[in-house]
C-alpha cells in the first residue's frame, strides 16, 4: 500500500501547488488591485505596530544618533513612573465621567424627541451642531466660554448669584477635568442622541401596545421595553465612547495643556509630551502600548459582559 | 470568515444599529425618509407631557446653540467689545475686521502683524489635503473592498482578518513609529536610497496624505455593501468581455453611490478635523492645516479672540455646508450600510 500510495500522494500535492499558483495568476488582476491598499496598509500599520514594538526596547531619541538596547528598562520605568499613574488615573477618570454623561443626556433626549411633537428637525439639528463643529474650534470656543475674567460661565454665574466670586474652571486643580468633560459631553451628545433615535424607531410598536395593555406607564414602558431592547444600540455607543475617550488628546492640548500640576494630563498627552517634547520615543512607545493594552482589556471586557448577559 | 478579533463584532453592532461609525450623524435626519415617527396609536400625547417635553429641550437647544451665536457674534465684533461685561450678544457695529486680519487682506495694525495673525494658506491647506485624502481613499477603499467581496484569490481571507484585526489598534500606537517611518522614507526631502540624511516625508503634503490613503474601516463598510451586489451582473459583464477595471468601475461604482457618498463624508470629516498627525509632522507655518493653526494661534497669542472667532467660524464653515448638502444622500447610505450587516 505505502509504496503506491506515496508517489500518488505527491502527484496530488504537486497539481493542488500548481493549481494554486495558476489561480493566482488567473487573478492576478485581483492582486493589482489590492497592492496599493496592502502597500499602504503594511507600511503605516502592520510595520508601524512591529517598530513600536520594537522601540520600547530601545532609548530611542531622534536627536541623539546613539539608539542603545535597553531591554524592559522602558516598562519597568512606567511602573515605576508616578506622573503615569497620574495619567492613568486621570484618563480613567475622563472616561468614567464623560462616556456614562454623553448617553444618559443622548438617551434623554432621544425619547423626548421620539415623540409625535412638532420642531423636531430642529431640535436635532441644534443637539448635533457641535457633533458638525471640528473639535479643535469646539475646545478654543469653550477655552473663552470658561475664561476667568471675560468668560460667560462666571458672568451668568455671578449674574445669578449661584457663585459669589468668579471661578478659575482650567486652572482651578479640582475643577479642570470636570470643565474639560463638560465640553467634552457638549460635543459628544449629539452622536448618542441620534443613534439612540435610530435605535428607538427600530423598535417595533405592538411591544408598546402591549404593554399598555397590561396596564404599564410611560416610565415602566421606558425600564421594560425600551432600555432593554436598546441594548445593542447602547453597547455600541459605550465601546465607541470608551474607545475614543480613552484617547483624549485635543482638549487637554488645546483647553489645559495637562496642567493645572498634571490634573488632566491623560495617557496620550503624557505620551505626547515624552515623544516630542522630551524626544524619547523608547518610553512614548512604552505608553502607548500602556494604553493599547487598556482599550483591549476594556472591549474584551464589555463584550463578554454583553454576550453574558445576552445568552441568559 | 473565521478567527476575526472582536473589532468586526463592534463593527457588526454598528450594522444592528444602522450606523456609520464614530462621529456619524444617522438615519433620524431624513426628515422625508419613510416610516418616520410612531405609529397612530401613540399620536395622542397629553398636552401636559407636550408641554413638559418642550420644557426640557427647549432649554438644552439653547444651551447647545448659545455658544455658536456667541462664536459667530464675536467674530463680528471689534476686539473691545468682546473683552466686555457684559457680553455683547448682538454687536452694534458689525465689523468684518476680525475676518479681515485672520485672512491677511486689507490693512493689518502694527500689534496684529507683530503677533503673527492667521493665515489663508491654513484653509488651502486644510482644503487641499482634505479633498485629496478623501478623493484617493474613497477610490481605495472601494477597489480593495470589491476586490475582497467579489474576487475569489488564494490569501483574500488571511489579508482581509488582518485588515479587520488592526482596526483595533488605536491610533497612537502607531503615531510614534510611522512619524520615525515617514522620516526615513527614500529619495524624498534630502534622504538618500537609505531613507537618511533629511526629512523624509516630514513637513509635507506627502506625509499628511499618503498614510491616510486606505482605512480598514472605510473597506470593511463598502465591502459589507458590495456583497450584496448579485454576481449574475458581473459573469454578464464578463461575458460582454468587460475587463476586472471596468467591471469595477462601470458596474460596481454607480451600484454603490451611496456607500461611496457615506465613506467619503465621513473621511471628508475626519481629514479636516484632523489635529494629531499634522501637529506632529507639520513645522513650516505656511504648511499647517486649519485646526493646528487655530490651536497653536491660541496658544501662542493670547490677546487676539476677534481673529481667532473669525478664523473658527471660518473652519466650522465647510463642515456645516457638507453637513448640510449631502445630509439626505448620506443616511441612504447609512440604512442600507446597515440593513446589510
Amino acid at each position: 500500500m505505502a509504496t503506491v500510495s506515496a508517489p500518488v500522494r505527491r502527484d496530488i500535492r504537486e497539481t493542488r501547488v500548481r493549481r494554486f499558483f495558476w489561480r493566482m495568476w488567473r487573478e492576478r488582476s485581483a492582486y493589482l488591485f489590492i497592492a496599493p491598499g496592502v502597500i499602504v496598509f503594511s507600511v503605516f500599520t502592520l510595520a508601524a505596530l512591529v517598530f513600536a514594538f520594537y522601540l520600547t526596547f530601545h532609548r530611542w531619541s531622534i536627536i541623539e544618533p546613539e539608539k542603545p538596547y535597553v531591554g524592559l528598562t522602558n516598562y519597568d520605568d512606567m511602573l515605576h513612573d508616578e506622573r503615569f499613574v497620574q495619567s492613568v488615573l486621570n484618563t480613567v477618570y475622563f472616561t468614567g465621567a464623560s462616556v456614562p454623561l454623553t448617553m444618559i443626556i443622548g438617551l434623554g433626549l432621544a425619547l423626548l424627541l421620539n415623540q409625535p411633537i412638532r420642531g423636531r428637525a430642529i431640535f436635532r439639528t441644534a443637539y448635533y451642531l457641535p457633533v458638525v463643529t471640528p473639535f479643535v474650534v469646539s475646545a478654543l470656543l469653550w477655552k473663552w466660554l470658561y475664561n476667568g475674567q471675560y468668560g460667560l460661565f462666571n458672568y451668568y454665574l455671578l449674574q445669578g448669584h449661584i457663585i459669589d466670586e468668579p471661578l478659575l474652571w482650567l486652572s482651578d486643580k479640582n475643577l479642570a477635568m470636570p470643565s474639560v468633560v463638560l465640553m467634552s459631553v457638549w460635543s459628544g451628545v449629539g452622536f448618542s442622541m441620534v443613534v439612540y433615535l435610530a435605535g428607538l424607531q427600530a423598535i417595533p410598536a405592538e411591544l408598546y401596545e402591549s404593554a399598555t395593555l397590561d396596564g404599564a406607564g410611560t416610565l415602566r414602558r421606558i425600564r421594560y421595553v425600551t432600555i432593554p431592547l436598546l441594548r445593542p444600540t447602547t453597547l455600541f455607543l459605550l465601546v465607541i465612547g470608551i474607545i475614543s475617550s480613552l484617547q483624549v488628546f485635543t482638549q487637554i492640548f488645546v483647553m489645559t495643556s495637562g496642567g493645572p500640576v498634571n490634573k488632566t494630563t491623560t495617557m496620550v498627552y503624557y505620551m505626547y509630551l515624552w515623544a516630542f517634547k522630551y524626544y524619547d520615543m523608547g518610553y512614548a512607545s512604552t505608553l502607548a502600548f500602556a494604553l493599547f493594552a487598556m482599550l483591549l482589556v476594556f472591549t474584551a471586557l464589555q463584550l463578554r459582559l454583553f454576550r453574558g448577559s445576552e445568552d441568559v | 470568515m473565521t478567527g476575526l478579533t472582536e473589532e468586526p463584532t463592534v463593527l457588526k453592532l454598528a450594522a444592528e444599529a444602522e450606523l456609520p461609525g464614530p462621529r456619524g450623524p444617522g438615519g433620524p435626519f431624513g426628515r422625508r425618509s419613510a416610516p418616520e415617527g410612531p405609529p397612530p396609536e401613540r399620536e395622542r400625547v397629553t398636552l401636559r407631557a407636550k408641554l413638559l417635553t418642550y420644557l426640557v429641550l427647549a432649554p438644552v437647544a439653547i444651551l447647545f446653540v448659545a455658544p455658536f451665536v456667541w462664536l459667530i457674534s464675536a467674530s463680528l465684533q471689534p476686539i473691545g467689545t468682546i473683552f466686555q461685561n457684559p457680553p455683547t450678544w448682538i454687536p452694534d457695529d458689525p465689523t468684518l475686521s476680525g475676518y479681515k486680519g485672520f485672512l491677511d487682506v486689507g490693512h493689518l495694525t502694527g500689534a496684529q502683524e507683530a503677533q503673527g495673525h492667521g493665515d489663508w494658506r491654513w484653509f488651502v491647506n486644510s482644503a487641499f489635503v482634505s479633498v485629496t485624502i478623501t478623493v484617493l481613499q474613497t477610490f481605495f477603499n472601494a477597489l480593495c473592498a470589491y476586490t475582497f467581496a467579489k474576487r475569489k484569490f488564494p490569501g483574500r481571507n488571511v489579508i482581509f482578518v488582518l485588515f479587520l484585526g488592526t482596526m483595533m489598534v488605536p491610533g497612537q500606537v502607531t503615531l510614534i513609529p510611522n512619524y520615525i517611518i515617514i522620516q526615513h522614507i527614500p529619495f524624498f526631502g534630502g534622504n538618500d536610497w537609505m531613507g537618511t540624511g533629511g526629512h523624509g516625508w516630514l513637513d509635507s503634503y506627502w506625509g499628511l496624505i499618503m498614510p491616510g490613503v486606505v482605512s480598514a474601516f472605510g473597506i470593511f463598510l463598502l465591502r459589507q455593501y458590495m456583497v450584496s451586489i448579485p454576481d449574475e451582473l458581473l459573469d454578464a459583464a464578463r461575458i460582454d468581455g468587460a475587463s476586472e477595471f471596468r467591471i469595477f468601475w462601470s458596474v460596481i461604482l454607480p451600484l454603490c453611490t451611496p456607500a461611496l457618498a457615506a465613506n467619503a463624508i465621513f473621511t471628508f470629516q475626519g481629514a479636516w478635523e484632523d489635529f494629531f498627525w499634522p501637529l506632529i509632522i507639520l513645522s513650516s507655518p505656511d504648511k499647517i492645516t486649519a485646526p493646528v493653526g487655530l490651536a497653536l494661534f491660541v496658544v501662542q497669542n493670547k490677546t487676539s479672540w476677534n481673529l481667532l472667532f473669525a478664523g473658527s467660524v471660518i473652519a466650522t464653515l465647510p463642515m456645516i455646508v457638507v453637513f448640510m448638502i449631502f445630509q439626505r444622500h448620506f443616511i441612504k447610505g447609512i440604512a442600507m450600510t446597515g440593513i446589510k450587516g
